[in-house]
């Protein structure tokens, strides 16, 4: 049991980055950013390109680049050239599919078991110590805090409360004198940032990157985010950041459990779209029930 | 400080559902000048602040603020120094976001990357506080908990916090009850008269009209058919105001809401 735990702590922590880049993009800018799938694996792909280089440092503000840059298309897309913001999305996230190959030299994976990435890097560094055994949970728990330590000082500063009103009233942004594609675009550049250094890091920690890494990122980013919301889903921004992390927790914790009792590990992706559908239509649906509930005692009465 | 001059805007030109907004349409406002605007409905006066906040681009004229031409100028650029309240209390401020964030926001004191200080949070506390609302004590509090007029008076303040050239107020005691109505309109006779903003403020209230203010316009089909001010508006009533509006068009006013109140 104390395995499945840290399995999920250590995949909860790197997939956290990308709930807290739907944190961004989806709680707080109101945009669905379809792209992220594809971003992910880019900086997945970018991330194992420049470690295997021997930059393993140079990885994360690569892929973190990379990513920013996906957004920035994007945003782009949905800001200039009139483009449905889903329908953005998926564009870029097919044309990406085509980059990351490009970026992999035509290979769908790429083996990294014998270069040095952050985790071996940290791993050396803990050798001989009691944390040992705990590096991935380690370099995890360090990218988690800094997301959410940036995440929380950006969110708070003049142009994060502007990213914020953006997704909050549209109908206020218009008539202030906020840039409301300004705001779309910084937004998307940083939570594609996060998303691409989410990629990179799950790829060094599995020691491989496959070019399919990213599929479905985003439903189970986005399970986890509504977990977390549910969670601690009321509070300031800090709060709620450290939310997205537990949610990311929680539904791999599951997930690791339900493999424990024989589910088979085809199912992750079903089991998040579950998720994902019971969580936005039980709120819907409950709003519903007086309705329903009239009409059934109404019937009755007419008997 | 305001300069319309010859300003038209026709929509939907050339089809069948062709409608002149507005006609030539000039209008010089002092500095520190605060005029009452009514009209029938669809006497152009929304559109005319759409045309001054920059919501689309006039056909012909063109409008100076404070001296510089903003006639091509975007919208959101526009609204660093115009400031504006629609009928709709939740238009003007984020519901999801406390009160002091959106203060925050609008006040934008510093560059895009400054946070709240302890000194931006002892002013918002003291401007809140002279609306007399008890806001002030809910500063963390998000502001979709706040009643319309709240609402309504903290876009008032948010407008104002850094005084704006221009203000407009389309209407924004109309959706309130009449007791928070009054005290909405009082907090705006307070705040325009300390900053001594230029103000221009559409009302469907003739009482309104003539008691705010010091100069009231009139608006039919698209351009300015009465405009009075000084000695003359001093001396007016309702009525006067009425007969003036049928002498200057030829019809009676059609709005029920002006007729109704």
């Amino acid at each position: 049991m104390l395995t499945v735990a840290q399995t999920a702590l250590e995949l909860g922590l790197v997939y956290s980055l990308t709930v807290l880049a739907l944190f961004l993009s989806y709680s707080m800018l109101n945009v669905c950013d379809l792209s992220t799938d594809g971003c992910f694996t880019l900086g997945a792909a970018v991330g194992a390109v420049v470690a295997v280089a021997g930059h393993p440092g140079l990885s994360l503000l690569a892929a973190m680049g990379v990513g920013a840059l996906s957004g920035f298309v994007t945003a782009l897309l949905q800001t200039k050239m009139g483009i449905n913001s889903l329908l953005a999305g998926i564009i870029v996230n097919t044309g990406l599919y085509s980059v990351n190959m490009a970026v992999l030299g035509g290979s769908p994976n790429i083996n990294m078991n014998k270069t040095t990435t952050v985790f071996t890097a940290v791993k050396g560094l803990l050798a001989d110590t009691p944390l040992a055994p705990f590096y991935d949970i380690i370099v995890g728990g360090i990218a988690a805090a800094l997301v959410i330590v940036i995440l929380t000082l950006f969110l708070n500063t003049r142009l994060g409360l502007a990213i914020r009103a953006t997704g909050d009233n549209p109908d206020m942004v218009r008539s202030s004198s906020i840039n409301p594609a300004f705001t779309t675009t910084v937004g998307l550049c940083v939570a594609n940032a996060f998303t691409g250094l989410s990629g990179c890091l799950l790829g060094q920690m599995q020691k491989s990157m496959d070019v399919n890494i990213g599929q479905g990122v985003v439903t189970i980013a986005l399970a986890s985010l509504l977990i977390g919301s549910t969670v601690l889903g009321r509070g300031g921004i800090a709060l709620r950041a450290v939310g997205m992390v537990v949610g990311a927790f929680i539904f791999r914790l599951v997930y690791g459990v339900a493999l424990r009792l024989d589910m088979p590990a085809f199912m992750l992706k079903l089991v998040s779209s579950v998720i994902v559908v019971l969580a936005l239509a039980i709120p819907y649906l409950k709003s519903q029930w007086p309705v329903v509930r009239r009409r059934l005692t109404a019937g009755r009465e007419a008997r | 400080m305001l300069d319309i001059s010859h300003i038209s805007k026709t929509f939907n030109p050339g089809t069948v559902n062709e409608k002149k907004a507005l006609t030539d349409l000039t209008l010089h406002l002092d500095p520190g000048e605060f005029a009452t605007i009514i009209g029938s409905n669809g006497a152009g006066k929304s559109t005319l602040f759409n045309a001054i906040c920059g919501s689309f681009l006039t056909d012909e004229g063109s409008i100076k603020l404070g001296g510089a031409d903003i006639t091509f100028m975007p919208e959101y650029r526009r609204a660093r120094s115009i400031g504006r309240l629609y009928q709709d209390p939740m238009r003007g401020s984020a519901p999801g976001m406390t009160i002091e964030e959106n203060l925050a926001l609008a006040a934008g004191s510093g560059g895009w990357f400054s946070h709240m200080t302890a000194k931006d949070r002892a002013r918002f506390r003291d401007q809140l506080a002279l609306l007399d609302m008890g806001l002030e004590d809910r500063m963390k509090q998000p502001v979709g908990l706040l009643s319309g007029g709240q609402r309504q008076a903290l876009t008032l303040l948010m407008a104002t916090v850094n005084p704006p050239k221009l203000l407009l107020l389309d209407e924004h005691t109309a959706a309130l009850d009449p007791g928070t109505a009054e005290k909405v309109l009082k907090v705006t006779r307070e705040v325009v008269e300390r900053h001594r903003i230029t103000t221009l403020m559409v009302t469907h209230n003739m009482h309104q009209a003539l008691e705010l203010g010091n100069r009231t316009l009139m608006m039919a089909a698209g351009r300015i058919v009465l405009d009075v001010s000084g000695a003359e508006r001093a001396g007016m009533t309702v009525d006067d105001l009425l007969s003036r509006f049928r002498a200057g068009t030829g019809k009676a006013l059609d709005n029920d809401r002006i007729l109704l109140s």
